[in-house]
């Protein structure tokens, strides 16, 4: 679905993303993982163009990602992005979040319903709940939320950075369950952004550990724990595990 | 009359002598230079589109008059006259100063105002050093303006004493001072300080006196009374002449320029309107220095209508007796100001609103410009309302049009800056998503952007509102209207009801608009902004 090549991203003096050329296959869902700062965000912008590349280009479906204008607005229709905390329009309640764009493309309003409908079973989001204001929803529902406005317009492609990055344990665990059913259930393109190794492996067919700007392992999560390349993701993995002989221990 | 319960002196007319307009336009404020001159050329492609109000068939007569009694009078005076003879008369009463008189005059606004020669030489034209009034008129004739023979009272600066010092130590003339190095002086601090003030005074006359002390002019007429100054600074028609029995000394040596009162009118009535310029023409030479003050001090002192004083001057003196002046009543005062003054605050804020939203969405997404704009609107904001309003009327006349433009220029900065504030105060994620859904640039201003912004945005218009209800009050000063009649009339005769005529309905409105725009907050801030507000401060 993508193909980055000698694509490259700076910030400044800072260098983002050093140039890198690497396939995300369809209908996968490619985790980027890596500690604060190492340019995972970076990464999953340049997918749907809200950044754009210093050096190289990005290929979706085979062609270069139109650098601006109607084309690139068609782009984005089929690429869903959630992003940290929902980025919700506080201003409108939860249904009007998730259906902005059908009513911005004119769809029929029968037509509108059916997909809201079938999204608010998706995502196992109380009904009642859908005329409520982002102030007044939960962080998990806020997430839902954010999910089914992703997900309207049917996208090729979904993209999330760190969409449970915001929420406690509990609500986590429920969503990151809910999320693999739902990616197993869609089978789209997913790429998500996250810095937990569990929820990495959980999620992801494959994953990119990434550190300062650089793809340092790519693989299933069992090939990073059995051969890893570098003492970086030995070392990531292990400060990921509970100490030894800690009460959490399963 | 108990000199406490005496009003203060014609402080204005002071005024308006003292700070002419050009000491103010040399640089009270350097910043408004180049505003100013921005000004001028939006006022002119405003004014390329103004029209003129054409003449019907009975003559119309439009008489000025300034910002202080004496000159209210004698525009009451010119105008029943002229409506004697059949004429439409209006008179626009108490513009503010003589600049804005000057100017309407030359526009064609206003067809006749009562001016002083030494103020058209020594202000107006000064810069032509005219020698006399032979070449004033000449050089008012290429103005296309003419003036009348003088009414017959000099009203210039003068020094004053109680006539019974003045009896008692046999002073008619000031010099006759130099023969007492005893008196004390009380002079205005703007006469101390000016070099043609006393400074030249003393040099012309070679007067001794060294108790000379600046004070209050309003302290001067206690002083006098109390008898801790002898001589003071006045004007030769001041009302409180009469009041407090002052002798006014001879000016025997000519130090002073010469004030004489004239109308002021422009060529073309001659033609116009021959039969009403003759009747208003009748004033010429009617007018004693004695007669003045006592006119003046009714009015001023004993409160009576200046129409009324008027009236009774001239069906005594040149038997016209003008159809019985009658004031409206306090309700119908109020709800006329009422009207004029929601006339200029609702014109302008519309149009401020038209201009402000656009510019300021153009500020939020190009940084740069953004930046020009909003200083800019913040130059315009540093001028002072009297300049602009003045700065207005050669492009503009007189009227609600001078009023509206200023009103709408300052209205501009508050709601520039808030819509720029409120847009680029969007949180970060929530611009990325409307980016990320594919939203085209016009959709996210109306659906997002805008809405997001629209406690801001109301924020700066409701202060825009507030602001403007008051400077309205200052539209009375070109002759708009407004609050600011009543006020402006009170402040020129002390009076204190009339000016909370003008105060007390400018407040409650302020008020009022103010709880108006609290009101759309609720009705137009869409209901998930204030949430989020109630649930961020709690």
């Amino acid at each position: 679905m993508y193909e980055l090549q000698e694509v490259s991203k700076r910030f400044g003096e800072t260098l983002a993303l050093h140039p890198l050329s690497l396939r995300l296959p369809t209908g996968r869902t490619t985790v980027l993982l890596g500690p604060s700062g190492c340019g995972k965000s970076t990464l999953v912008r340049l997918l749907n163009g809200l950044l754009r590349p210093d050096t190289g280009r990005v290929l979706f479906d085979g062609q270069p990602l139109p650098p601006e204008g109607k084309a690139l607005l068609a782009l984005r229709h089929r690429v869903g992005y959630a992003l940290q905390g929902g980025g919700l329009f506080p201003h409108l309640t939860g249904e009007e979040n998730v259906t902005l764009m059908a009513h911005h493309l004119r769809w029929s309003a029968e037509r509108t319903r059916q997909r809201r409908d079938t999204l608010v079973e998706l995502t196992r989001f109380p009904v009642e709940a859908l005329s409520r204001y982002p102030a007044q929803l939960s962080g998990g529902q806020r997430q839902r939320v954010a999910l089914m406005r992703a997900l309207m317009l049917d996208p090729d492609v979904l993209l999330l950075d760190e969409p449970l990055g915001a929420l406690d344990p509990l609500v986590r665990h429920e969503l990151q369950a809910d999320l693999r059913a739902i990616f197993a259930r869609l089978r789209k393109t997913v790429v998500l952004v996250t810095h937990d190794l569990a929820e990495a492996g959980f999620l992801g067919d494959s994953i990119l550990l990434m550190r300062d700007g650089r793809v340092v392992q790519q693989g299933p999560l069992s090939e990073l724990e059995a051969r890893p390349a570098d003492p970086f993701v030995t070392h990531f993995i292990q400060a990921q595990r509970p100490p030894p002989g800690g009460g959490a221990a399963a | 009359m108990r000199p406490d319960g005496v009003p203060a002196p014609s402080a204005s007319l002071r005024a308006e002598r003292w700070r002419s307009v050009r000491a103010w336009s040399r640089g009270r404020d350097r910043r408004s230079v180049p505003a100013l001159f921005v000004l001028v050329l939006v006022m002119l492609a405003l004014g390329a589109c103004r029209n003129r109000d054409a003449g019907g068939g009975e003559p119309t007569v439009r008489v000025g008059s300034k910002k202080f009694t004496e000159s209210v009078i004698l525009g009451d005076m010119a105008a029943e006259l002229a409506r004697s003879t059949g004429a439409q008369v209006q008179h626009r009463r108490e513009l503010g100063g003589t600049t804005v008189l000057w100017e309407a005059l030359r526009r064609g606004e206003l067809d006749v105002y009562p001016e002083y020669t030494g103020t058209l030489r020594q202000e107006l034209l000064s810069s032509l050093k005219l020698p006399d009034d032979a070449a004033l008129r000449q050089a008012l004739a290429r103005e296309g303006l003419r003036m009348s023979q003088p009414l017959g009272f000099n009203n210039t600066y003068a020094l004053g004493m109680k006539a019974a010092d003045a009896e008692r130590l046999g002073i008619r003339r000031i010099s006759d001072l130099r023969d007492h190095p005893e008196l004390r002086f009380g002079f205005s601090n703007e006469f101390m300080d000016r070099g043609d003030g006393w400074p030249a005074l003393r040099d012309a006359y070679r007067l001794p006196q060294r108790d000379v002390r600046g004070l209050d002019h309003d302290l001067a007429y206690r002083g006098l009374e109390a008898g801790s100054i002898q001589v003071t600074d006045l004007y030769s028609t001041d009302a409180e002449i009469a009041a407090y029995h002052l002798r006014v000394l001879e000016d025997d040596l000519h130090h002073f320029p010469t004030y004489d009162a004239v109308l002021l009118y422009r060529a073309d009535l001659e033609s116009r309107a021959p039969g009403a310029l003759a009747a208003m023409r009748r004033l010429e030479g009617r007018l004693s220095e004695a007669e003045m003050v006592k006119l003046n001090a009714r009015a001023r002192l004993e409160r009576v209508p200046e129409a009324r004083v008027s009236a009774d001057f001239l069906s005594s003196t040149l038997g016209v007796t003008p159809p019985d002046v009658r004031g409206d009543g306090l309700a119908a005062r109020v709800w006329l100001r009422t009207r004029e003054h929601l006339f200029l605050v609702c014109v302008s804020l519309s149009a401020a609103l038209a201009l402000a939203v656009p510019l300021g969405v153009l500020a939020a997404r190009r940084p740069r410009l953004g930046q020009g704009v909003l200083g800019l609107a913040g130059v315009i904001q540093t001028i002072p309302s009297l300049a602009l309003l003045v700065v207005m009327i050669p492009l503009l006349g007189i009227g609600s049009k001078p009023a509206i433009a200023a009103l709408f220029l300052y209205s501009l900065l508050p709601i520039v800056r808030n819509t720029a504030a409120g847009l680029t105060g969007i949180p970060l994620e929530v611009r990325e998503s409307a980016d990320a859904l594919g939203l085209p640039p016009n959709a996210r201003l109306w659906r997002i952007d805008l809405p997001m912004a629209s406690p801001s945005i109301l924020a700066g218009v409701q202060t825009a509102a507030v602001i403007n209800v008051g400077t309205a009050t200052l539209g009375a000063l070109v002759g708009a209207g407004g609050y600011g009649q009543p006020i402006l009339t009170g402040i020129r005769l002390d009076d204190v009801g009339l000016i909370l005529e003008g105060a007390l309905p400018a407040a409650a409105l302020a008020l009022l608009v103010s709880g108006l725009f609290e009101a759309a907050g609720r009705a137009l801030v869409p209901t998930g902004l204030r949430l989020r507000a109630e649930s961020e401060s709690r």
